[in-house]
């Protein structure tokens, strides 16, 4: 039910500047979404679909950009990649990362004819 | 033609979020937005904070269920204002959802103010509320695994209660395993085990939460 809140939010979002550049049609709306933001790309395709039915989005391809998390360490400062079940910083082994990447939910652009 | 964006998908809640913000800051309301699994014991923790403080504050409580009274039938019987906020089969509270409510409870005769979120460990960490601070419940039979399969949610906490510590004899929890993982995404968050049926380390909880709430 999550993604149905976020696919209205989006659609609206798209909407609101496709009507301002004058389109008739949007095409495909470009995504950027990070591993941590709790998303789940096809469940959003599928609501978007049937929100979309009779607006300019109606058919528009959806395109996600996934970003992985990263954390920086607090000790040492390396930047790494989250990995199962290990999270300690490769380099110093020390537990404390500030999540620099990751969080991301964010419409970058739309293409519109 | 390509029309550049660059704009948060969720900026509406995010707005509304602020709104609420401002208007808890000039009613001196202290917000919790309190999130945890079904059965983690939410509403447990709510009432233990409330038979601890409600000689010394002002207690005002939301509660988020997908249907049903049943919680804020527990926190009304402690005599305490309480909405129920029914979602109808939304996994989550919205700003919008907490706006809507605020006109039923008495802001300025309100100190601190507990918003009990839907049980689920996804969706309520992408919509802000307005809140101070987040707390998540976690408790020990959901397994000690639980910060490395949900690090969105344990990631962005200031609080983390881990309830039914009393259990831990009965089930293979390893806590270290657990605490690391917790301290790995989120070092600065305030970990309180306890329990809340026998009590241990409730006061615990309850002296951060009104240093906190003091320093607004």
């Amino acid at each position: 039910m999550h993604e149905l809140a976020v696919t209205q939010s989006m659609l609206n979002l798209a909407l609101e500047y496709a009507g301002r550049a004058g389109a008739q049609r949007i095409m495909r709306i470009n995504l950027v979404v990070g591993e941590l933001s709790g998303i789940v790309d096809e469940s959003v395709q599928f609501y978007f679909d049937f929100v979309s039915k009779g607006t300019l989005a109606e058919g528009a391809q959806l395109a996600f950009e996934w970003q992985p998390a990263r954390f920086c360490c607090r000790t040492c400062g390396h930047e790494f990649a989250l990995q199962d079940g290990n999270w300690a910083c490769p380099v110093c082994q020390a537990l404390g990362g500030e999540v620099i990447a990751g969080r991301e939910f964010y419409m970058d652009s739309i293409e519109v004819e | 033609m390509k029309v550049e964006i660059v704009r948060d998908i969720l900026s509406a809640n995010e707005q509304i979020a602020q709104e609420n913000r401002r208007l808890f800051d000039e009613k001196g309301v202290f917000v919790l937005n309190i999130m945890a699994a079904p059965g983690a014991g939410k509403t447990s923790l709510i009432e233990r904070t409330i038979e601890t403080l409600q000689n010394r504050l002002r207690i005002g409580v939301i509660e988020g269920d997908v249907a049903s009274t049943i919680d804020a039938d527990r926190i009304a019987r402690l005599g305490i204002p309480v909405v129920q906020i029914n979602t109808g089969g939304t996994c989550h509270l919205d700003a919008n959802m907490v706006r809507v409510a605020l006109p039923r409870l008495l802001l300025d005769e309100t100190d601190l103010l507990l918003i009990e979120n839907v049980g689920n460990l996804i969706c309520p960490t992408n919509f802000a509320l307005g809140e101070h601070l987040k707390v998540i419940v976690a408790s020990t039979p959901e397994g000690d695994d639980k910060p490395y399969k949900y690090p969105g949610m344990f990631s962005v906490v200031d609080a983390l209660a881990l309830n039914k510590v009393d259990l831990l004899p009965l089930l293979e929890f390893d806590l270290d395993y657990f605490r690391r993982g917790v301290e790995a995404l989120n070092p600065d968050v305030a970990f309180f085990p306890m329990s809340c049926k026998t009590g241990e380390g409730v006061q615990e909880w309850i002296d951060w939460l009104v240093e906190r709430c003091r320093a607004g």
